[in-house]
């Protein structure tokens, strides 16, 4: 039992409401475009459903689970009260408000830019306000974890920080600095302009600067999933984590690569030049390494669980994991569906290979078989591996788990691969309706209806995982104390560079420093992409 | 820092530099054998020698001089919109006396201040041809402008709304696979955008001979052709639904 479970619970329930509501809008969003449903007569409506769907499922359902898992992970790998638990309450209020704000600002019809935002159109303030309350919120957050791992240290000076705590930080330390991109363009490009002092506003700048989060932010998503892979995942099949050393190894170098890459998002902008590009390239490549590594490591982790009940053979232990077990199903899933998007992610990272997907609908598929997919698999894992020892209770079927699993599994499956067709088709994005009647058109419809029934799938899917919360009840017997994946090879001490992050953050800086400053001083020198904004949502 | 740490750091450091000799020297002399080290590195940087020596595109038409800007015109003082009024005068044998037309000239009551503005600073700069207000134009000062379009805006619209669902095809909704953007989401209905005139109840007559001047290149003071990239991808059917919805005569 944890202290703070007050505190994780309310993370996770709204996390979870934000995420249906969301998942909804996109289905919905699905449908207007398909060839089902006439044109919106309106194209204003669907993209205030689109920023509302991206704002959600970007900023704020993502970091309220880490914000929760993060808090959890600090008392149960710490093994100590949670330091500052006032300003956790804090930091969580400030992001549901800034989250309420923005949400009602763009449901209001004033905001309707995406969640990206694609200065120069400007919507209203309250819009930018509030994802910056989400932001200074998660800030918050980050700054409790190295806080908290600061006062084990001072009463632990000789022990290795745990695993959890080690990979957490590295999330939070990757979001800390990553946000900052998002942040000055909001706060000294984007809110100077929303507030009537400004009118015109660099949109080269901005779309620079918003890609210094945009890259890692997927990170900050993703480090949550990792972690469930290397700590709850082994435990949950009855295996042991097959290395310690690589998962540090793992998150330090997600850490230094993750963010100074975010320019291959603007391979076909002209602002920044080609030697840029390929260094951004070049270390985008490099975040393959941490990935074959977790790979690797949790592929051998479980194939540990099958030999030790009792596999044989070259391929025998696969038969004989626990497929029955949520948590098996998830990972296989969540990895099947990274092996597919990591492949079109080769594509996309690939200056020359980028130029015939480059924003079309691949992308839009891309992204949600990865975050969707891999990522928010592995989230509804946490959720359900932390359900017991956060609520005392126990889920009455097993079977519906699995079955919420499966459904979302397949869901995606249908949802995206017909969507990165429709890409390859040249079918463009971030459009309201498309006229499936003509020659250029018509081979794409048939995948968009496709995609259509692989989104009714998600929301069933999603519903099913609210349920299964709800209807989780108490449990007669007491629960047993929560504990992480254990390693193969437990050791006492790990080399100092694992144990902590001053030179993995150093880097990571002074990467960003490399990778960003030319062009970031460039653009502010020369100004050439200053333009008047383009004010959305009857702001003027 | 252990051995671990010193070989990340010595590790990121190589790769930085591989990737900045391929980036910055290797590749851009592949592309382009012609190009000293420096130039190379340069172009690679994104700072081209070209780029600050290449001028606008020559055209044979005059640019219009003025950038449109939310802070343009600023709110009326208080004997602007009077002043104005009087000035229009001399406007009100074409345009109405009460900013509505009888004579296929375009209706101005309600019209947006920047539009008129704009306008008026074109026909001043000859950016926009018109034999008649060219020579009208020619003796206003700027602030005359300035209060003859608050008059204007400040006069009631013959049409406060479009009746959107009657509209055609290519008002509510554009051809997106010609890259034709709906009429409404800049006119009115949709949505509306700094400089896009207010059309509902323009002279069909009008309309129809401004796409057409659009789209023939005749016109050409709009902002980075927008309006001649619109018309052009617009059939004579089209342009004809349209002058016929804007005139109030669609169906």
């Amino acid at each position: 039992m944890i202290d703070a479970r007050r505190l994780v619970l309310w993370h996770f329930w709204i996390a979870c409401g934000a995420f249906v509501a969301a998942l909804l809008l996109g289905e919905w969003q699905m449908v207007v475009r398909s060839p089902l449903h006439a044109w919106l007569e309106n194209p204003e409506h669907y993209y205030r459903s689109v920023t509302e769907h991206g704002s959600i499922m970007g900023y704020v359902f993502p970091t309220l689970i880490a914000m929760g898992f993060g808090y959890a992970i600090c008392e149960l790998s710490l093994k100590q009260a949670l330091v500052g638990l006032k300003w956790a309450w804090a930091s969580l209020w400030l992001v549901v408000a800034g989250a309420a704000v923005a949400s009602v600002t763009v449901a209001s019809g004033r905001a309707s830019v995406l969640y990206t935002f694609y200065p120069p159109l400007i919507g209203n303030a309250f819009y930018y306000i509030g994802i910056v309350l989400v932001v200074v919120g998660s800030w918050i957050w980050v700054a409790l974890l190295a806080i908290n791992l600061r006062a084990w240290r001072k009463q632990h000076p000789a022990e290795k920080v745990p695993l959890p705590m080690f990979a957490n930080l590295a999330g939070a330390l990757l979001w800390g600095w990553t946000a900052v991109g998002a942040a000055v363009e909001i706060l000294f490009q984007i809110l100077p302009v929303a507030l009537g002092f400004k009118s015109q506003i660099d949109a080269g700048l901005a779309r620079v600067l918003f890609s210094w989060t945009l890259h890692a932010i997927v990170y900050f998503w993703l480090m949550p999933a990792y972690i469930a892979y290397y700590t709850i995942v082994p435990r949950a099949i009855g295996a042991r984590l097959y290395s310690d050393t690589m998962a540090r190894l793992s998150f330090a170098m997600f850490l230094v690569f993750a963010m100074p890459i975010g320019i291959h998002h603007l391979f076909a902008d002209p602002m920044v030049g080609s030697g840029i590009k390929i260094m951004h390239t070049l270390f985008t490549a490099m975040v393959a390494v941490p990935t074959f590594l977790t790979i690797f490591t949790i592929a051998a982790s479980v194939e540990l669980a099958g030999r030790l009940r009792g596999g044989q053979g070259l391929l025998g232990w696969l038969k004989a994991l626990p497929w029955d077990n949520p948590a098996m199903l998830a990972i296989a899933f969540s990895f099947i569906m990274l092996g597919l998007g990591g492949a079109g992610g080769l594509i996309n990272m690939s200056y020359q290979l980028d130029a015939t997907i480059h924003n079309t609908q691949w992308i839009t598929g891309h992204f949600h078989l990865i975050f969707g997919g891999a990522i928010v698999i592995m989230y509804f894992v946490i959720a359900y591996d932390l359900w017991p020892t956060l609520t005392g209770h126990e889920f009455a079927s097993l079977s519906l788990l699995r079955t919420q699993l499966w459904l979302w599994f397949v869901g995606m499956l249908i949802l995206t691969l017909p969507w990165h067709l429709a890409g390859l088709l040249g079918m463009p994005r971030r459009m309201a309706y498309y006229d499936y009647t003509t020659a250029v058109n018509a081979p794409t419809a048939w995948t968009v209806v496709v995609s259509v029934i692989g989104g009714a799938l998600l929301v069933l899917s999603g519903v099913l995982f609210l349920y299964n919360l709800a209807t989780a009840r108490a449990s007669q017997q007491s629960q047993p104390a929560y504990r992480f994946a254990e390693a193969a090879h437990e050791v006492d001490r790990v080399p100092l560079a694992l144990n902590g992050f001053g030179v993995w953050f150093a880097l990571m800086i002074a990467l960003t420093l490399v990778n960003y400053g030319f062009p970031i001083w460039q653009l502010m020198q020369r100004q050439t992409s200053n333009v008047p904004a383009v004010y959305v949502g009857g702001a003027e | 820092m252990n051995r671990i740490g010193l070989w990340g750091v010595l590790g990121t450091l190589a790769l930085a530099l591989i990737g900045g000799v391929f980036g910055f020297f290797v590749l851009p002399r592949t592309q382009d054998s012609s190009l000293s080290p420096w130039a190379a590195w340069c172009s690679a940087l994104g700072i081209t020698t070209q780029s600050f020596a290449v001028g606008p595109p020559a055209t044979n038409s005059t640019a219009s001089e003025i950038t449109l800007t939310h802070e343009l015109l600023g709110p009326p003082r208080p004997d602007d919109i009077g002043r104005g009024a009087t000035l229009a005068l001399q406007c009100s044998m074409c345009h109405g006396p009460t900013g509505i037309s009888v004579a296929n000239t375009p209706n101005l009551a309600g019209q947006y201040s920047t539009v008129i503005y704009k306008e008026l600073r074109d026909f001043k700069s000859r950016a926009r041809s018109n034999a008649i207000m060219n020579a009208m134009a020619n003796t206003l000062t700027d602030e005359a402008m300035r209060q003859i379009a608050y008059y204007y805006a400040s006069l009631p619209k013959l049409h406060e709304a479009h009746p959107l669902a009657d509209a055609p095809d290519i008002v509510k909704w554009g051809a997106p696979s010609r890259n034709v953007a709906p009429c409404g989401s800049c006119h009115g209905d949709i949505d509306h955008i700094l400089a896009g005139p207010w059309l509902a109840g323009e002279p069909g007559a009008y309309i129809r001979a401004q796409l057409v001047a659009f789209a023939n290149g005749e016109r050409s003071n709009d902002i980075n052709g927008q309006m001649r990239a619109m018309a052009r991808g617009l059939t004579a059917a089209e342009i004809e639904q349209t002058a016929l919805y804007y005139a109030g005569n669609a169906k």
